[in-house]
């Protein structure tokens, strides 16, 4: 009796399909996500010529003026690009919120715009607009005998990064304002609470887990950004050093790996700040019936007040588009608030010369979306589906990529892999495409997995059973209900990948081997070296605007549709 | 092939098996959810799993399905022990309490799954499904979305997917709980009714006596994982083997007593404000017991004279009293024990006041004693 026991319960818990997969996703994570950081902690902790453990490099780097002067710069931009996106976002999400405004519509385009453009695209754009010599200062000057330093040095990394993240805030602080039910509010005002001591006794505890999580997000974001200071000419920042180090000085050089080891302590102490703000306070409140706080009508002189600051943060949202888009078709644009005339060679430039940067790109990216959301499904249905020993950990070290920067990312690779040789050609294997795709699929599984998660948890598990039930095996339940019925969110996911890691350009700055596996955001860089490039580096610019808005659409029109279906089954 | 697809065929086809579920124990680690389960159900018959939520009754019914592993004991359909069999290739048809309908499928969709898993010929799939539909009176919605149909519709959509495999057993998982309580009522008696037409073994989970008592067979009463009686409804509610069964189907009073014989035969006695209570020969030999009466089997006496032949003597105050219209129940302190008492009622008749001392009758042959 006990033995068959035994033996049913194995077959229960442990099935052959499921542990193959399991152990595939795992072989795959350890050998592309976790050997190659833990190989580059490592290093750092290592001797460089006799290989032992010391602290010395980490001495190194707190005794040289450079680095703590880059750490010290990126801490100082990271927080201050905190400040500035929420004072974009804080009237915004508080203007939604409160106020019957028509407006709002304007104000949630405003939270999606900034997002399709990554900031190192625009930032050569708002140099010219907002530069030393820029547009807008060129006028201020001959107006009015005044410039303000918008773009010199971290000024600039500061502008154009909360201009991009801004809308982390907004949409974390808006949703958490809307789940506040009325109720609360009310009841304040009933025992005697009212203006601005409800608002600061109440409303704003409760929205506070929303805003901490979405600072945090931009703090880590604009800390391990290398793109924007990179285009900028920013060199002394800690992502800009880490890539130069390793650049010019070779990957034996351990101060590299140093700077990623704290950009890595950086990027937890960050989020660990953030979970620590979340722990215990879902805050959650609505109940049944309308959500939200009580909304009231504004008054003249203030909607004309509510009207001028969305469009003033409208136009600087849109600012690094519109640069983008007149420099893609300027001739010449130095000196002077437009460009002189226009002309269309540079899309013919890009397009005759830089074809291989697109089709790259569009290879590279739907290539590492469809290992996302293969790897995302597959990690969703193990932990929610099955009772394999472990599987917690799948998920667990899949998302642990958050906390990995794309540029430690890179040097881990190069570091694990440019010793290997490849069969028959002999190149190393980091000089091998394949690698780039596996790298963008590792930064972005983060996010696909939590779509896929999120779709699968739509599932319900009795139409699963009843398929079962029916006479069907499990895998065949798998490609006849789930899959079909997470299709949406798969989709989405996949999008949001794609859109994403067509402009990723941290870990591929480093990977990039050759010219011609290059993919268009390398491209861009190489580009905006030169006055010269400018032109068609931002034609190409455009592309990957439309590349992420496209993507950005479709998945949100995905949702929609997903979310209307769900909504008619009730 | 001599298939007919009319739902008479249908009924034809199906054989009726019995189920036996033998020394069946399953944990949910140090969480013993059945305890030693012992059931025969018989070919045909249509059989209740009662009790309160969190009894064990659905995950005895997901046992038979397959979605549970017991640590011990075994399942056998027709005789065959199936208890190794993986869900898929049980032949137990399940109807889930939600339906479980695939929203991306289409009614007639939905209904062919299981027969496109068997690998059944296309032309055969069409004429069954039809056959299956038609059998729930739904053929005309075959194209919609189960979006698009009501609870009662969606009902009958899933039942019709289950016995379109011809199932050896039809597994219900509180089927009717979702649906409102007009739509129960009728849907319970088109449930008997299909199933007495396809003569098929159904199992029928539920919390709710009513819906056993009007349509099952048996019931197996549960709670705490155990099966605490199993028999027909009348049964049952007449003979409850404990405390629980008594008090699970309908109301019961319970009143502490101890069995003595004082040279008058054996009798219970309760306490004061009751006279000893006469106990049936069968009784056992119990020394000490719970005396269980239904509330309709005490008689109220205004005028007070001495008990009818064959009746205890209750005498107590009534503490509070509720109108239910047919009958009105007073709640009745009897030497500090409350008893629920409940007197037909006509139009015209005056209500007892609270408060008032009462006198009542109980015929003994009704009452049973229960071990504690």
């Amino acid at each position: 009796m006990t033995s068959l026991a035994l033996t049913r319960d194995r077959i229960a818990r442990v099935r052959p399909g499921p542990a193959l997969a399991a152990l595939l996703i795992a072989a795959f994570l350890l050998l592309f996500l976790v050997v190659p950081v833990v190989q580059v902690i490592f290093v750092a902790f290592q001797d460089k010529t006799t290989g032992a453990f010391t602290l010395v490099n980490f001495a190194d780097f707190f005794r040289n003026d450079l680095f703590m002067r880059s750490f010290a710069n990126s801490f100082y931009v990271s927080a201050m690009s905190v400040v500035v996106a929420s004072l974009l976002a804080l009237p915004l999400a508080y203007l939604t919120m409160r106020f019957e405004f028509r407006g709002a519509v304007l104000i949630q385009s405003l939270g999606i715009i900034p997002l399709i453009m990554p900031p190192f695209i625009g930032a050569v754009a708002m140099q010219l607009l907002f530069g030393r010599n820029g547009s807008v200062n060129l006028l201020l000057r001959d107006h009015f005998g005044v410039s303000i330093p918008f773009m010199e040095g971290l000024n600039g990394v500061i502008f154009v990064q909360s201009i991009h993240y801004f809308p982390f805030i907004l949409i974390n602080l808006s949703a958490s304002l809307k789940n506040i039910d009325r109720a609360m509010e009310e009841s304040a005002q009933n025992l005697g609470c009212h203006g601005f001591r409800l608002f600061r006794r109440i409303v704003f505890p409760l929205a506070m887990p929303g805003y901490v999580a979405g600072a945090s997000l931009v703090f880590i974001k604009v800390f391990d950004d290398l793109g924007t200071p990179l285009l900028l000419n920013v060199n002394d920042m800690l992502a800009p050093q880490a890539y130069l180090r390793i650049s010019s000085i070779g990957i034996a050089d351990p101060m590299g790996y140093v700077i990623s080891v704290v950009l890595i302590a950086c990027s937890l102490l960050a989020l660990w700040v953030s979970a620590l703000a979340m722990r215990g306070k879902d805050y959650a409140t609505v109940q049944r019936g309308g959500g939200g706080l009580a909304k009231r009508r504004l008054k003249p002189l203030e909607l004309v007040a509510a009207y001028a600051v969305v469009l003033l943060i409208l136009v600087l949202v849109l600012a690094p588009h519109v640069g983008l888009g007149l420099l893609s078709f300027a001739t010449i644009w130095s000196f002077s608030p437009v460009p002189d005339a226009f002309t269309l060679k540079h899309y013919q430039t890009v397009f005759t010369e830089s074809g291989q940067y697109i089709t790259n790109t569009l290879l590279y990216a739907s290539l590492a979306a469809l290992l996302d959301v293969v790897i995302g499904t597959a990690i969703a249905y193990l932990v929610l589906r099955t009772k394999l020993p472990g599987r917690q950990w799948l998920d667990y070290i899949a998302m642990a990529a958050l906390a990995v920067p794309g540029v430690v990312l890179g040097i881990g690779y190069l570091r694990s892999f440019y010793g290997v040789p490849m069969p028959f050609t002999g190149q190393p294997l980091s000089n091998f495409w394949l690698i780039l795709v596996f790298a963008l699929a590792i930064r972005r599984l983060p996010y696909a997995l939590r779509a896929c998660t999120a779709a699968l948890q739509q599932v319900s598990s009795s139409l699963e059973e009843a398929a079962e039930n029916l006479g069907a095996t499990k895998l065949r339940t798998v490609g006849r209900i789930v899959v079909p019925l997470m299709s949406g969110g798969i989709l989405a996911g996949f999008v949001t990948s794609f859109a994403t890691a067509a402009v990723e350009l941290s870990a591929t700055i480093m990977l990039v081997h050759s010219q011609s596996d290059a993919p268009l955001a390398y491209g861009l860089y190489v580009y905006m070296q030169s006055a010269a490039g400018r032109g068609p580096g931002a034609a190409l610019g455009v592309f990957a605007v439309v590349i992420v808005g496209l993507g950005t659409y479709l998945s949100h029109v995905v949702i929609e549709r997903g979310r209307r279906e769900r909504g008619q089954d009730h | 092939m001599n298939h007919q697809f009319s739902p008479a065929a249908l009924a034809a086809q199906i054989q009726s098996v019995g189920v036996d579920i033998e020394g069946v124990n399953l944990s949910y680690g140090s969480n013993h959810v059945l305890k030693d389960v012992n059931l025969a159900i018989k070919p045909g018959e249509f059989f209740a799993f009662l009790g309160p939520s969190g009894c064990g009754k659905t995950t005895l019914l997901r046992l038979i399905a397959g979605f549970n592993t017991a640590q011990r004991g075994e399942v056998r359909i027709g005789g065959r022990d199936i208890s190794v069999l993986p869900p898929h290739r049980r032949d137990v048809g399940m109807v889930f309490q939600s339906y479980a309908l695939w929203p991306h499928m289409t009614v007639r969709r939905n209904v062919a799954f299981g027969l496109e898993e068997r690998r059944v010929p296309r032309a055969e799939i069409e004429r069954r499904v039809d056959a299956a539909l038609d059998l729930v009176g739904l053929r005309h919605l075959a194209d919609r979305r189960p979006s698009q149909l009501s609870g009662g519709q969606q009902q009958r959509v899933a039942l019709a997917r289950t016995i379109v495999i011809e199932p050896k057993v039809l597994l219900l998982d509180e089927p009717l709980s979702n649906l409102d309580a007009k739509l129960r009522v009728q849907m319970r008696q088109e449930l008997l009714s299909l199933q007495r037409k396809l003569g098929l073994t159904t199992i029928f989970v539920t919390h709710d006596q009513e819906e056993a008592n009007t349509i099952c067979d048996r019931i197996a009463v549960m709670e705490d994982g155990k099966v605490q009686q199993v028999g027909t409804p009348q049964d049952l509610y007449d003979h409850p083997a404990n405390l629980f069964v008594a008090g699970f189907l309908g109301t019961a009073n319970v009143l502490d007593g101890a069995v003595r014989d004082d040279g008058a035969g054996r009798r219970v006695f309760v306490g004061s404000g009751v006279t000893p209570v006469a106990l049936p020969p069968s009784a056992g030999a119990d020394a000490a017991g719970k005396l269980m009466f239904r509330p309709q089997n005490l008689i109220i006496r205004p005028d007070g004279g001495p008990p009818a032949p064959g009746h205890a003597r209750l005498t107590g105050t009534i503490r509070h009293r509720e109108f239910l219209g047919a009958s009105i129940r007073y709640a009745v302190d009897v030497g500090g024990q409350l008893v629920q008492v409940d007197a037909p009622h006509q139009a015209g008749d005056a209500l007892l006041a609270p408060d008032a001392p009462i006198v009542l009758d109980l015929a003994a042959d009704k009452a049973r004693l229960l071990r504690p």
